[in-house]
């Protein structure tokens, strides 16, 4: 226990900086997903028959797929296999590929959850714009948009809290997030090795982050709950 | 005011409006009865543009929606449907917005009414439906009844020249019935131009002039309520439907 104290300090200070690494792929994975969930969602629901198809099978092999995979491949094939190391090296080309990698996985993920928001919208709601003379896409912001967004909230929320966690993943290819950092004091680090409990101290990091979202994703439905 | 010439719609190869023609006259109250399945609502989404027909002509306000199945610009198709008002017999308010933005919503962004006037007319139209007091409620707070006499004031926002019901009280208990159809009455006193889709025989009866009755896609009988109401299939009808 007192070892722990006197290692505190130490590792504390190391934990931070990880978790800093952690939060900066969150949210580079937010930017990036929610957007492109969009674009796919509404790919994967066209007319055009080969979009939608083609659409429908980049999402199933995407989500039928252990994210952990797809992160080894998107930053080794290209270096290991075409010889064009696309990445660069360094902590700044791992981000990269793990950003890449991420937001491809959670944006097929959103998709699915924006097409079910869009699609749970009653048809009764887009014929009384219609009949209101309203155009396709004042239909769109003004009569669904509130009420998709109002259906894919729980939905999303699951998924926010689980990316916390999904980050961590990106050990696999060395990115120096907070499970790193934790490890490296096993192996040895600022004089200190065979601590295992750093690792496990990681654990509270994601414990409070997901707290905070859930409270503020819990604010957020609530807010949106002023009619049902 | 309102013409509609030999109708044809049918959907997967069946055919469920056959030839229908109907005329509406200004300031006529039309009821439209039958069966579930004889068409009635399917003619009504049609004249509204809510289904396309297959075949036939809508000429409405003087203005030509389609001739001989075709269609204009989707942006003509707007605004010639303007005329026409409609209420759906599930209501479809929009949930999300107060009673007032309900009625506002449309005149702001489809007319280009400012939110002063737009809320001074939706005003003046609760007060006509009896639900002054409910400007701030959300439709979830409201009654079946209270939300369908919101959708006949949303309708009479844009200032239709005709307003269609399409079973305006079908999801409604007798007691919110009778203050809807107390709303519609109030209309028909207006010399509202009018199309009536309803399974209320004795309402029918009551305001239409003239009453159209139909069966698998065809128009069968067709006139004065008293007049349709004496022949032989509408007596049969009632006697099976009421």
């Amino acid at each position: 226990m007192e070892l722990i104290l006197q290692q505190m300090p130490i590792v504390i200070s190391s934990l931070n900086v990880g978790f800093l690494q952690t939060l900066r792929l969150f949210f580079v994975t937010l930017l990036g997903a929610v957007p492109l969930g969009l674009v796919i969602a509404f790919g994967s629901m066209s007319k055009f028959k080969p979009l939608s198809i083609f659409t429908r099978v980049i999402v199933w092999i995407v989500r039928g797929s252990p994210l952990m995979i797809q992160l080894l491949i998107i930053y080794y094939f290209p270096g290991l296999v075409l010889h064009n190391p696309i990445w660069g090296g360094g902590e700044s080309g791992r981000f990269l590929a793990a950003a890449v990698a991420f937001i491809i996985n959670y944006a097929c993920y959103f998709s699915e959850i924006y097409r079910g928001g869009i699609q749970s919208i009653p048809v009764g709601q887009i014929e009384a714009g219609k009949v209101l003379g309203m155009t396709k896409s004042q239909i769109f912001w003004r009569v669904k948009l509130v009420q998709v967004i109002k259906a894919i909230v729980p939905p999303m929320s699951n998924e926010i809290i689980t990316l916390v966690k999904d980050t961590s993943l990106a050990r696999i290819i060395a990115l120096q997030e907070i499970i790193w950092a934790g490890q490296a004091f096993m192996k040895g680090s600022q004089g200190i090795s065979g601590a295992i409990w750093p690792m496990f101290f990681t654990g509270v990091y994601y414990l409070a982050c997901n707290g905070i979202l859930t409270l503020l994703l819990g604010w957020v439905e609530k807010k949106l709950n002023y009619y049902q | 005011m309102l013409n509609a010439v030999d109708l044809k719609k049918s959907f997967d190869g069946l055919g469920v409006l056959r030839g229908v023609s109907l005329r509406v006259e200004q300031g006529e109250v039309v009821a439209v009865i039958g069966k579930s399945g004889s068409g009635k609502s399917t003619l009504l989404r049609c004249l509204n543009n809510l289904e396309r027909v297959d075949g036939g002509t809508i000429e409405i306000g003087g203005q030509t929606l389609v001739k001989d199945g075709v269609y204009g610009p989707p942006k003509e198709q707007r605004k010639i449907c303007l005329k026409m008002g409609y209420v759906f017999q599930n209501f479809n308010l929009f949930p999300h917005m107060n009673v007032l933005r309900n009625l506002t919503e449309a005149q702001r962004c489809v007319l280009g009414r400012s939110k002063e006037q737009a809320e001074s007319y939706a005003r003046q139209l609760l007060k006509k439906v009896g639900l002054e007091d409910k400007e701030a409620a959300y439709p979830c707070q409201l009654s079946g009844g209270q939300q369908q006499r919101v959708a006949i004031a949303r309708a009479l926002a844009l200032d239709p020249e005709i307003l269609c019901f399409d079973e305006p009280t079908s999801a409604l208990d007798p007691l919110l019935t009778q203050e809807v159809l107390g709303v519609i009455r109030a209309l028909t006193l207006e010399k509202r131009t009018m199309v009536v889709v309803t399974h209320e025989m004795n309402f029918a009866r009551e305001v239409a002039d003239r009453v159209v009755f139909m069966e698998n896609g065809v128009i069968v009988a067709e006139g004065k309520p008293e007049e349709v109401f004496e022949s032989d299939k509408v007596k049969a009808f009632i006697g099976l439907g009421d």
